[in-house]
């Protein structure tokens, strides 16, 4: 490799930062309202002040990429239910320890004892289920398209080990219904899409053809450091002032148009599509990935039985309209008094791509908030 | 979530169930999965999230990027020297 070339911090330059700024001022006519999928994406614009340096004509609204806030409560009520049961290791990413349920989070659940565990990977779950087996292992398969093949790949490795104390509570969601649910929403504002780099990594970009023909909306595949989310700013302005709307890539080292088809080998292998509640917004048919019947045995919905549960939201938090890039976090009553990262009302607060969270940390001191 | 970090690959290891690798992330070593990239071998680079290899990276699509990027860069540099000149 290049001694100079870097796969993170070449796509952080300075001096190409400028260059592009200057390129988008200069062919920016008219004002542009931009989502950007991925909660990710959403951190490092604010982490990097991306939004700050960009012409005022351009708005940058934040979407519904971020697994940790479009988690139906049902599910967390449900997750809590297992996690506090005496005989359970329950196994889940850092995010949704703080995550409000109708009445305590995984965090408190710990405080009074509740065996919790937090992984770096799905793997991490099946070594414990391992190393642990007469207690019962639970891990919360939350996430995108980018998190499924990890998911799936548990479920592949527990069969291989023949574990029968191993379960994951599934919570999988993919961006291309959600896109068309906010593209088909009268109060939409999107004009152009900065689409999930990692998950079109895995997925690749032919499913998001039909939608920007049928929408006429351009989407450009986007990478998460600053030279990535410039030039897939720069490549969607490019077509909303010429008018055109195809699906472009700006995250060529990483993003085929096919994606990883072993990956996608995977997920089918595992799991396949179901319709899906997505947490402020509501059912989208055909928006998640549910486990294949063949792998019944590792459900933990079933095997705890707690599909029963069901649960109300709170009234205050307006994360639903926050996910579809319809209002700003600031815009919420409770942000920053009520809501605050230590006390979270919604999900978008507490996780670290949660669009409340990165403005809570980032921009607090801005004019406008 | 699908925050992902490029990583080296720098051993492959033979393991039952799915194929796991040792990944250098710029000094720090974890174990990740790559059943996902078959075709990937000791030297590659590749993002991984919660622990999984998510493609091999084209170090020639990067310098690529990089190098329009670089173009697009020049010419408004230049195009702001101009305005200067006037």
């Amino acid at each position: 490799m290049n001694k100079n070339f870097n796969f993170s911090t070449s796509f952080r330059n300075s001096q190409l930062v400028k260059g592009v700024v200057e390129e988008i001022k200069r062919i920016t006519t008219k004002p542009w309202t931009i989502m950007e999928i991925c909660g990710g994406q959403t951190h490092a614009i604010m982490q990097y002040g991306i939004d700050q340096i960009l012409p005022k004509e351009l708005e940058l609204v934040h979407g519904p990429g971020c697994p940790v806030c479009v988690t139906p409560l049902d599910q967390i009520d449900r997750a809590h239910a297992i996690a506090a049961q005496t005989n359970v290791i329950f196994c889940t990413f850092g995010d949704m320890l703080r995550v409000p349920g109708s009445s305590t989070d995984l965090f408190s659940l710990k405080a009074h004892g509740a065996q919790i565990k937090v992984v770096y990977s799905p793997i991490d779950a099946v070594k414990i289920a391992q190393e642990n087996p007469d207690k019962q292992i639970v891990f919360f398969a939350i996430g995108f398209e980018t998190t499924i093949p990890a998911n799936a790949s548990s479920i592949i490795q527990a069969k291989a080990f023949g574990l029968r104390n191993f379960s994951i509570l599934v919570s999988q969601v993919c961006v291309p219904p959600a896109m068309e649910a906010i593209l088909s929403s009268p109060s939409n504002r999107v004009q152009a899409f900065l689409a999930a780099g990692h998950v079109c990594a895995v997925m690749g970009y032919w499913q998001y053809h039909p939608i920007s023909q049928k929408y006429q909306v351009p989407i450009v595949v986007t990478g998460f450091e600053p030279l990535d989310l410039l030039q897939g700013i720069l490549k969607a302005i490019r077509q909303l002032e010429s008018g055109t709307h195809i699906v472009e890539n700006a995250y060529q080292r990483a993003v085929s148009e096919k994606g990883n088809q072993a990956a996608q080998e995977i997920i089918n292998r595992v799991f396949e599509p179901c319709d899906r509640n997505w947490r402020g917004i509501g059912t989208i048919p055909f928006s998640g990935m549910g486990l294949r019947s063949e792998f019944d045995e590792f459900n933990a919905e079933h095997r705890f039985n707690v599909e029963h549960i069901k649960t109300q939201e709170s009234e205050i938090c307006i994360a639903g309209q926050i996910l579809q890039g319809l209002k700003k976090p600031y815009q919420c009553p409770a942000f920053g008094n009520v809501c605050v990262p230590t006390n979270p009302l919604g999900a978008p607060m507490v996780s670290s791509e949660g669009a409340c969270s990165a403005y809570y940390r980032f921009s607090l001191n801005r004019e406008e908030i | 979530m699908c925050l992902g970090i490029p990583g080296k690959i720098i051993e492959i290891e033979q393991s039952i169930g799915v194929k796991m690798a040792k990944i250098d992330f710029g000094g720090v070593i974890r174990e990740a999965c790559i059943e996902a990239i078959p075709e990937a071998k000791i030297g590659d680079y590749t993002i991984i999230h919660a622990g999984f290899a998510l493609n091999v990276l084209s170090e020639q699509e990067a310098l690529e990027t990089l190098s329009l990027l670089q173009e697009i860069s020049d010419i408004n540099n230049e195009l702001n020297f101009n305005e200067q000149e006037l």
